[in-house]
Formats: C-alpha cells, structure tokens, sequence
C-alpha cells in the first residue's frame, strides 16, 4: 500500500520552485489522551487533522466509530482493527460528548 | 504501513502537540468563529489568493468570507472559494506540454493543446455562480459529519472557455453513448482512495453551456480553482466543476465510480430532503442548485442607526430560471418589502439586491427571501438530509439599530 505522507508531500513542494507552493500545514493542539499521537499519526497520513477537529461536537461514539470504519472500508486505510477501536474510542472520548453535556459531569 | 515511515511521522507529530498559546494561530493570521459550535476557523493567504477561510489545509478548503459578496455580483479571482476532495494535487503543471484528451466511445480520440483549445473551437462566455454542494453544512440541524462550511463555499464568476459541445462533436460521439465522464491532473493520496471523476448524461454534456473554462473573470483560472482548465456546468453543484480538467471520456454506460454512485447522492423525492436524523429509502446524484438568497451589507450582530435607512443589501441566486424578487423582512418573517435588483448578468449569475430600510431602535431580526422566474421560493424551515448537502432556508440575520 503505497501512502504519500506529508513529509513527502512538502519535500516535493519545495524542490518545485516553479510550481505553485502550498502554506505549510499548521501544528495542532490536541486534546491530551493515551492516543492522540496515535490518531494524529495515522490520520494525518491521508489528511490534515483539522479534517477531525472541524467536526460537529456530541455527536457520540458511533459517530467516530463510523468515521474510521469509513476511511478504512471507502478510502482504504491502511488501519489496523486494534488501532482503529483505539483511534474511535480516543476521538468519541475526546469529541463525542457535547460541550454540555461535558460540563455537567 | 507499519514501518519507519510511519514511526517517524507520529515522532513528527508528537511534536506538534505541544500545548500553545492559540493552538490553532499563527503570527499575522486572524481567527474568526464561523456562527455553530466549534466554528473557530484562521484567515490563512495561499499564493494568488488574499486571506481565506481555512477549513482544513490537506486537501486544501478554503471559504469566502461573506463580507466579499458585498463588493459586487463577481467574486474576485483571489477571494473564490476553494474545494479540493484529493490531496496529491498537480502543483507542477507546464502549461507548454498540457494536453486535453478526448475518448472512449467517440469516432477519433484528440488531443488538444492549450493554444489549440482556444484557437480552434468557438469561445463562449457565461456568468455562472459554482457552489460547494456542501455550502452552510455547519448550519445543519442535528448536526451532520463533513466539511463544516459557514456559507461561503460559492462565487460567481465570468466563465470563458470551449462549449463542450464542441469538443465532443469534433471527436464524434458514437451512437450508443450514454454519458461523459471528467477526470482532473489532480490524484488520490493514497491507493485505496477513488479518483475523483465525474459524469453528466451526454445530453446535458453537449447541451452547449457546459464548457471547457480557462479564464475566469478576465484572467487563467488560479491554480486553486482548476488550471488551467476546469469543467462549468452552470447551474449544477461544485462538484461537477471538475479541476485540472485533462481526460474527457466518453461511455456507453452509466458510470459508477465512488464520486457518482455513492458520494455526492440525495435524497429521490421532491423536496431532497428526510426527517431530521432520517435516512433516505433511495437516493439520487446532486444536480442543480436550489434558490438561495442572502444579507451581505451587515454581519450578525452590526450596529445601524436608527430611525435613518439603512442601506440593507446582498445577493441571490438559483439553479438557471433566474432571479424574479427578493423581498425583505424586518420583523422576522411578518412583514415584507421588495428590494430592488441588481443589473442582470443572466440567469445563471448572482443577482444583486438592494433596499434601503429604517429602524427602529432595537434588535431587528432580517429575513431575506428570493423567488425564480420559475416560482421556486426558499423555504422557511430548513430542508433536513444526511449528507448535509443543499441547505437553502431563508436565512436570518440579527442587527441591532441604535
């Protein structure tokens, strides 16, 4: 499975003097969780991570476990199942509750 | 994909996730909040654009903020919109050794350069407004996965190109053809990604308006907005727009990739729409673009004079009948006044309006309501469905005159 990552991407930016040059991609803060550096690393693979941070808050956790499950089935991910359950879990805990409901707990 | 590679991709990472002041800024970059939960968004200038709304760097989506639809009916070059569904993008396109290729089912496959596109075909031009089909998808109520676009996923702009009518009669389309298919330079990122490909019926295909553009209002279409050729099929959804244009392929079959058969589809009934949190029995793709209208002369939230007109003024546009009225409410949707329109540029174009309208002191809920010279009117309540494509409800805007 061949997968062009970002690193790669800018190299070949920047070697093309001519060609058009994207901005680099801007760091992100991530919420802390034993897996964050595991999602930001295979997601970013294929995307940007403000692809995940942009997305609707409280959406619950089958809303995340759709999401990898689609990038896995429809976009062919090279995910691990384990890592994938890791990935979901981490993003439903991280993004799935509301902001209101996050606050009454 | 469990190797180096990726080891030291998450050691570049963890690097990155480092707390910050403004997690998501950098210095010079303006933050705005796009009006729905989590709406925070940077300001962010790519090469031959001014600041645009970054949704997400990789694929590159940026908006147009709504303060740039009050400088005219044409959306400047530099402010359109940006949408690109993948991330191995041609950055290094020689225009010299561009080739355009016409084939599959037609009598001779050709192979247009550049200087022969523009010098062996008829020129038209058409004003056509390209709208994301996801466009105010934030808005959706529950709320729905994808881009989380405000409303600044369109433009309007003056098209100049090939009609592709052209194109395909100079190829020949044999008998038994059933649809066209567009393919763009640029590619999936990774293998397991479908190309992004497109395809209109070869009626709609040779119906002499859609073409093949290289300019946009007067100068080669930006980089981010398809160079140096795009596919404007006016009156229809962003999605068919397709970039980069260099493969036109004609099939005698209806196409079924990933970007026709499964994305990009709506609900098959009348109103494209289900029950809010529904799920449609049979869908349908997208096509044209339903009629919306909007305030642009005042963000939510704008201090006016009152008892004073206030200069209220904005846009409106549809799927091709034109623009008949726009009508304007001040009260929330009681009463209405019709505005004056803008100078017709044709019936796929943005139509100005304008309506010069007293105050009184207090918060003033207006409403903004456009009508087609085919009846269609927007809805007052939004249009719910999954995909959270073609929101066109009368929109509100809150002013407070003082």
């Amino acid at each position: 499975m061949k997968v062009l990552l970002p690193i790669a991407l800018f190299a070949a930016t920047g070697a093309a003097a001519a060609g058009y040059r994207l901005p680099d991609e801007q760091p992100v803060t991530l919420p802390p969780g034993p897996d964050a550096e595991l999602m930001a690393g295979v997601c970013s693979a294929c995307h940007s991570i403000d692809y995940v941070t942009s997305q609707p808050r409280g959406k619950g956790a089958q809303f995340w476990n759709d999401s990898v499950a689609k990038m896995v089935k429809v976009y062919g991910a090279p995910i691990e199942p384990a890592d994938a359950a890791r990935i979901a879990a981490y993003l439903a805990a991280t993004y799935g509750a509301s902001p209101a409901d996050a606050g009454k707990r | 994909m469990k190797g180096v590679d990726r080891r030291s991709l998450i050691t570049a990472m963890a690097g990155a996730l480092l707390p910050a002041a403004a997690p998501w800024a950098r210095a010079g970059e303006e933050q705005i909040s796009l009006p729905f939960d989590n709406g925070e968004r940077t300001l962010v200038q790519y090469p031959q654009k001014r600041p645009l709304i970054r949704l997400t760097a990789r694929p590159p989506q940026l908006e147009t903020p709504m303060a740039v639809f009050s400088e005219g009916a044409i959306t400047p070059n530099d402010a359109f919109f940006v949408r690109y569904h993948l991330a191995d993008l041609p950055l290094d396109i020689d225009a010299r050794q561009f080739k355009l290729r016409v084939g599959g089912h037609v009598d001779r496959v050709i192979s247009l350069s550049l200087p022969e596109l523009k010098r062996d075909f008829p020129v038209q031009e058409i004003v056509a407004v390209n709208q994301c089909s996801g466009n105010g998808r934030g808005f959706f109520e529950p709320r729905v996965g994808g881009g989380q676009l405000g409303n600044g996923a369109m433009g309007n702009a003056r098209w100049r190109g090939v009609p592709l009518r052209a194109l395909l009669d100079r190829a020949g389309v044999r008998t038994g053809a059933r649809q066209v298919t567009f393919n763009g330079l640029d590619n999936p990122q990774a293998d397991g990604i479908p190309d992004f490909i497109k395809a209109l019926d070869v009626d709609h295909a040779r119906d002499g308006e859609v073409m093949v553009a290289w300019a946009m209002n007067g100068a080669d279409l930006p980089f981010l907005n398809g160079y140096p050729l795009r596919l404007v099929v006016p009156g229809h959804y962003g999605t068919y727009w397709v970039k980069h244009l260099n493969e036109i392929t004609v099939v005698d079959a209806a196409y079924d990739g990933y970007w026709m058969k499964t994305a990009y589809r709506i609900p098959d009934n009348d109103c494209a729409c289900v029950t809010p949190g529904g799920k449609p029995d049979k869908t349908r793709p997208i096509t044209r673009l339903n009629i919306r209208s909007f305030l642009t002369s005042h963000a939510p939230g704008a201090q006016v004079a009152a008892g004073r007109p206030v200069a209220l003024s904005g846009i409106a546009f549809d799927g091709g009948a034109g623009i008949a009225r726009v009508d304007i409410s001040a009260d929330g949707g009681q009463n209405w006044q019709e505005a004056a329109l803008g100078e017709d540029l044709g019936r796929y174009s943005i139509r100005a309006w304008h309506l010069p309208h007293s105050l009184p002191p207090g918060r003033h809920r207006i409403q903004i309501r456009a009508t087609s010279r085919s009846g269609e009117v927007q809805p007052v309540e939004p249009r719910w469905q999954p995909a959270g494509y073609m929101r066109n409800a009368i929109e509100t805007v809150e002013i407070v005159a003082a």
